[in-house]
């Protein structure tokens, strides 16, 4: 799929390049700009972003929505299921967990672990990819056999497995030795579909004009290439970052994500598991706010897809 | 052909020896000791220590160890675990073929009722039945499978009563088949989406119209003509799939008690039993390279256009 997800993006871009009179001025405002006009008027796109700038702003400021410490434990709450309306006002609405915990608070505290390792998960792998595979392609040769027989190796390695490994070697973990597990397997993806896009961008006439006019490799390859291979790059992404958000839920799951202490989804699952029967509402909440993230997540990665990716308009 | 088989042959070696040599790396670099760990809080007796270490090629620079071991993978031997004392290929033996079944359960549903689901949506493109199956495959993309696990078990094993919430007896197909479906969920959400772009993208294609024309009957235009030319990218992704069921069904073991490679894995991972986890990866890494490489062959009977030089 990402090779020819790669091929249409780089039609579009030379359909643009022979639109446009100036191409190194015009061709990336076309491609953009049409992709932000049509993404401001896809439903999906609408619904998706502003679900994602709620959960942002949960994962920045959780105190806006909640005064309840999630941390806090009333054993006089033990299970107590919701709603409870003797304690309206707090935040009792989703119920309280095992140790009396407030379940809403819990789960909008939760936010923000998922949320960074989401993003910085993606951010990580989208650069690292980037780079590997625009080298790959630029320069071909020994190179490119070094770095993609280097991708091919990473990329047999299966990521939920690789990062249990990896995240065992760490004695304490935090959200970040989890982001460096998964950036470490994950880059592979990105680092193909990004050589594939450059091999077809570097031939096109306008970088053979950059370069004839004196442009040096740095510059050709962040002010010329790089706009124009990194599409696809951003497709995959932001479909990915769902993904990632459900492995590190997984990862924690399993006991080897977070530390128990953390505030986070896949720990509140991971606990609410034993008491599916009795108490339910414990395992519900947490899975219906992480499936929420992951759900808006990858609608917005199929907006932005639809808009990048004129072919199938 | 051959020569092309050959030459794949040639390359999956520096990445059959790169993966492994990443794991065994990564495995090996995990804190603790696990020669010292067998004598947990009692006194350790540096004789035995040293002569265990010896015999288990501890005591040896790591690219040793790893050669060592190499070379016994390829007569067969994957080494012992200490922790247990079993050997390697008898733990592979006894878990690999559940986790085999399991992952086959998955594969086929995945195969027929994710192509079942793509072809539906495809063929109606922008009608309601591709409406349904574009927000039913989302959802199960977005709900973990621990979530889809623990919900599915709940919903059928226990309130509905229709199968059994765990596996006892995982050579009954019929108690693998709750586990199959909640392992191939997320792919078989991904071969619907698939199937359903390419089908959609090769409806517009010259071919299918002179088929049309030709006045042949819908079957074969849409059986013959449409799915044969439809089925690369979703194979592409079926090839690579197989061995990640395999990988991945780590949760879904432990969710449904399937005594498989993934629960195997997960012990060993815990208790440092460095000797499994490197043999069971580098099993599942042979399966890997194994199946993108008949992927790669299927191309061509699938598309005699294809032809290997």
């Amino acid at each position: 799929m990402s090779e020819a997800l790669t091929t249409e993006t780089a039609l579009e871009d030379k359909v643009a390049t022979e639109a446009a009179p100036n191409p190194s001025q015009d061709r990336p405002r076309s491609l953009w700009s049409d992709a932000w006009r049509d993404l401001r008027r896809n439903p999906v796109f609408v619904v998706s972003g502003l679900l994602i700038l709620l959960l942002l702003v949960i994962a920045a400021v959780p105190s806006l929505f909640t005064s309840v410490d999630p941390k806090f434990a009333d054993l006089a709450h033990h299970y107590l299921k919701p709603p409870n309306y003797s304690h309206i006002g707090q935040a009792d609405w989703f119920g309280y967990d095992g140790q009396g915990r407030s379940v809403y608070s819990r789960v909008l505290y939760g936010a923000r672990a998922s949320i960074i390792v989401g993003v910085c998960t993606t951010f990580g792998v989208a650069v690292l990819g980037a780079l590997v595979g625009m080298f790959a392609g630029y320069y071909g040769g020994w190179l490119d056999s070094l770095l993609s027989r280097l991708t091919d190796v990473f990329f047999g390695v299966p990521l939920l497995l690789g990062a249990i490994v990896i995240l065992n070697a760490f004695t304490h973990r935090t959200v970040w030795s989890v982001v460096v597990a998964m950036v470490l397997l994950g880059w592979t993806q990105i680092a193909r579909v990004m050589r594939g896009s450059v091999i077809t961008v570097k031939q096109q006439d306008f970088v053979q004009a950059a370069r004839a006019l004196g442009a040096g490799t740095g510059r050709i390859l962040f002010r010329h290439i790089l706009p124009n291979a990194v599409a696809p790059v951003i497709v995959v992404s932001t479909i990915a970052l769902g993904g990632y958000i459900a492995t590190e839920a997984t990862l924690s799951y399993l006991g080897i994500g977070l530390p128990p202490s953390a505030v986070s989804w896949g720990n509140d699952i991971s606990s609410g598991q034993t008491v599916i029967r009795t108490a339910p509402h414990v395992l519900f909440f947490p899975s219906a706010m992480l499936s929420i993230t992951v759900l808006a997540f990858i609608m917005l990665g199929d907006a932005v897809r639809d808009a990048l990716d004129p072919k199938l308009r | 052909m051959g020569r092309y088989v050959a030459r794949r042959l040639l390359q999956m070696i520096p990445v059959f020896i790169g993966t492994t040599l990443l794991i065994f790396l990564m495995v090996y670099s995990l804190p603790g000791d696990p020669v010292r760990a067998l004598w947990g809080d009692r006194p350790v007796d540096p004789v035995a220590l040293n002569q265990l270490r010896h015999e288990y090629w501890f005591d040896r620079p790591v690219l040793l160890q790893y050669w060592h071991y190499i070379s016994n993978v390829f007569t067969g031997n994957f080494g012992t675990s200490f922790v247990t004392g079993r050997k390697v290929t008898d733990v592979i033996g006894e878990s690999f073929p559940v986790t085999l079944r399991l992952a086959l359960v998955a594969f086929a549903i995945e195969i027929v009722i994710g192509l079942a689901l793509g072809l539906l949506s495809g063929l109606n493109r922008g009608k309601i039945a591709d409406k349904f199956v574009l927000g039913l495959t989302l959802l199960l993309i977005s709900v973990p499978v621990f979530v889809l696990g623990y919900i599915f078990q709940t919903v059928f094993g226990n309130q509905l009563g229709w199968v059994t919430p765990t596996v006892q007896d995982s050579n009954d197909i019929s108690q693998l088949i709750l586990p199959g479906v909640v392992l191939g969920s997320l792919s078989f959400a991904y071969v619907a989406r698939l199937s359903r772009t390419s089908i959609a993208e090769n409806m517009r294609a010259d071919y299918i119209r002179t088929a049309v024309a030709k006045g042949l009957p819908r079957r074969r235009v849409i059986g013959v003509h449409l799915l044969r030319n439809s089925l690369i990218p979703v194979v592409t992704f079926l090839g690579t799939d197989l061995g990640a069921l395999m990988g991945g069904a780590i949760v879904t073991e432990g969710i449904f008690n399937v005594h498989g490679i993934g629960n195997e894995l997960y012990r060993s991972i815990n208790q440092s039993d460095n000797a499994t986890v490197v043999g069971i990866v580098t099993v599942l890494v042979i399966i890997y390279l194994v199946t993108s490489l008949v992927v790669d062959l299927l191309y061509a009977a699938l598309d005699p256009r294809i032809r290997y030089v």
